[in-house]
């Protein structure tokens, strides 16, 4: 299983998946309408480092965050 | 390390304190920049969330950036609620001469605005409000978004 955490703004719990790569949490999550508007902003992060391919594999136990636009300061 | 604090930073106790320790290092410049709530468009303050783990290596890699121009960065940031008036923000560079640092300062707060996570909000009738409009994604986004 990995958990699924959604930063910031985004007001839902964390999921818990079996998910091989991200492409497989990309396909759960496009199925979610509340999350639609989110997954074309946000970034992601697996174990805290940000990661830019679908094909990113994950472990059990692995943590996959959403990222949605910043504004610090 | 970032600072991180609830609330309003103490902006005098802050810039002081990294003058001082700083004091004997050799460093011929310090710029800091203090971002201080604005009175706009009616709200009370702006409130903050900030995700750690990504905020400290994001950091790390200034600090390393910082390090190869003979350089070091602070940061100060706030959480939670800060009202008009008060400061929730400060970013300082340190540099045996001033061009580096008047540089890296510029360069340093542009790549905090687009790339450190947190999250800003309005504070209106005492409700967050996420500043969607001000708000940057990070590069990359949009990974998950599918086929669409």
């Amino acid at each position: 299983m990995v958990r699924v955490e959604f930063l910031g703004p985004i007001k839902k719990e964390p999921l818990y998946l079996d998910a091989a790569t991200l492409q497989d949490v990309a396909d759960v999550l496009s199925s979610d309408k509340e999350m639609k508007e989110w997954l074309q902003s946000c970034a992601v992060a697996v174990n805290d480092t940000l990661v830019s391919s679908l094909e990113t594999p994950l472990c059990d136990g692995d943590k996959v965050s959403l990222l949605p636009p910043v504004c610090g300061g | 390390m970032v600072e991180l604090y609830d609330g309003a930073l103490d902006v005098e106790e802050i810039l002081a304190r990294w003058y001082k320790e700083e004091s004997r290092s050799n460093y011929g410049a310090y710029i800091p920049f203090v971002g201080t709530v604005r009175d706009e468009d009616g709200i009370e303050g702006l409130s903050f969330d900030i995700y750690e783990p990504i905020l400290e290596k994001w950091f790390d890699e200034w600090q390393k950036k910082a390090k190869t121009a003979g350089a070091i960065v602070k940061m100060a940031h706030s959480r939670g609620d800060v009202f008009v008036h008060e400061s929730s923000y400060i970013a300082a560079v340190f540099s045996p001469k001033r061009r580096v640092a008047l540089d890296m300062i510029d360069e340093f707060v542009e790549d905090f605005k687009a790339g450190a996570p947190i999250w800003k909000y309005d504070l209106r009738d005492g409700e967050r409000i996420y500043a969607a409009e001000r708000s940057t994604p990070i590069t990359g986004s949009g990974l998950l978004k599918g086929e669409s």
